[in-house]
């Protein structure tokens, strides 16, 4: 019997089409991508069977968490710099440009105005420790909340109110929240919700 | 690994040699699945879903303009702690109270009751969809009868209070109850002591 003589095979394998694959796929995921913005704290929104989706654009996010802290965003930066800009106007308080840049950079922030320039001072991961984060006041005494909501809509008018909040959020936080922005005759919002897995309402 | 191969051994012919021009993809396809597992990681491909909210402005209303719903078509839904529901329909009349009845969100719950109270638009939408799904109708005149069935002067008008207990989770799941059952008017406002008084008297 003759021996078998293993052939030694060439192990390189054209690459090519595995990289037109990978580079096909980058490219779906860099076009399609729109970057998970940072919130300053972690909310788990109820689910509903909504399937509205939320606009793009002009969005004023209300974040509440589960102990009640109030957090507010609007997009676009220019925008934040007038709002930030009206705010410390109303409050006595005038920001640097240095400050200007840094509270355009942040997507939602949870202090009051007048620890505003501590806040902007600090470095981005300090924010949002539980002691720096305390939650923007909205009581009848000091109703912060309040003047930068509508301060926000007279920068611009067209934002859209969203509020999310968590799912174990006290109701007559909210409920004080929405009696708020009735104050000041804003009576439309979106309510951010997660989508429901499986609710067989489809039966009668 | 990645070196281009050449075969050039130093020896000048009168004709140029042919080079190979293959290349080693390998390093490509690493990076294009670096890149690739980046952009998943950071993106949100769906974004949330919102609910629309619309509450009564606060501007005063006077007594005559105002609205008095007749008691039979009245629906009140109190949110209790640990997402505990409870319902009753009309008003006190001569000194009876109405009854309270305690149910949950579940399909059997408050939905069931929903259901049978709202029975005449549920079927009329049903049908209505139907006659959508046959693509008899087009999206805008669904939407524009499906308003109109569902604004009926007979339907159910559902008023949604929250205890001081109830979370915002019981908010939305509520809402979602009204889209279910397709009620159309529904409104949120504040909990009444007489609520609270039949709550109290249930759970002694």
């Amino acid at each position: 019997m003759p021996k078998v003589k293993i052939k030694r095979k060439n192990t390189a394998i054209d690459m090519t089409a595995m990289c037109d694959v990978a580079f096909l796929l980058l490219t779906f995921f860099m076009l399609t991508s729109n970057f998970t913005q940072k919130e300053p704290v972690n909310v788990i929104s109820p689910s509903s069977i909504s399937e509205i989706k939320i606009p793009d654009t002009n969005i004023m996010l209300i974040l509440v968490d589960s102990k009640g802290k109030v957090f507010f965003g609007i997009d676009g930066q220019e925008n934040r710099k007038e709002l930030l800009t009206r705010m410390g106007a109303a409050y006595n308080t005038t920001f640097s440009p240095a400050e200007m840049k840094e509270f355009s950079l942040i997507t939602s922030f949870g202090v009051s105005i007048n620890h505003m320039k501590a806040f902007l001072s600090m470095k981005p991961e300090e924010r949002d420790l539980p002691q720096n984060a305390t939650g923007i006041p909205c009581d009848s005494l000091d109703n912060q909340f309040k003047n930068w909501v509508s301060i926000a809509k007279a920068v611009n008018k067209n934002y859209r109110i969203a509020i999310k909040a968590d799912q174990t959020t006290a109701y007559p936080v909210i409920k004080k929240l929405m009696g708020t922005l009735q104050d000041i005759n804003e009576n439309r919002y979106n309510l951010i919700t997660s989508l429901e897995s499986s609710k067989d309402f489809e039966k009668l | 690994m990645s070196e281009v191969t050449q075969n050039n051994n130093g020896k000048k012919k009168g004709r140029a040699k042919k080079m190979s021009t293959r290349v080693d993809f390998t390093p490509m396809v690493d990076l294009g699945f670096l890149l690739i597992t980046f952009f998943m990681l950071a993106t949100t491909l769906s974004k949330p879903q919102t609910m629309e909210v619309a509450l009564p402005s606060k501007e005063k209303v006077s007594e005559v303009d105002q609205t008095k719903i007749k008691a039979s078509r009245a629906v009140t839904i109190l949110l209790g702690k640990d997402n505990k529901v409870y319902y009753y329909e009309g008003t006190r009349e001569n000194d009876i109270d109405p009854i309270l009845v305690p149910t949950d969100f579940s399909p059997k719950g408050i939905r069931q009751f929903l259901i049978r109270k709202n029975y005449d638009v549920m079927v009329k939408v049903r049908e209505l969809k139907a006659e959508k799904d046959a693509k008899k109708l087009s999206e805008k005149e669904f939407e524009k009868r499906k308003e109109e069935i569902i604004g009926d002067k007979k339907a159910p008008i559902v008023i949604i209070k929250g205890t001081k207990e109830s979370s915002y989770k019981s908010l939305i799941d509520v809402l979602d109850e009204m889209a279910i059952c397709n009620i159309g008017r529904y409104a949120i406002i504040d909990i009444a002591p007489f609520d609270l008084e039949l709550l109290s008297k249930k759970s002694l």
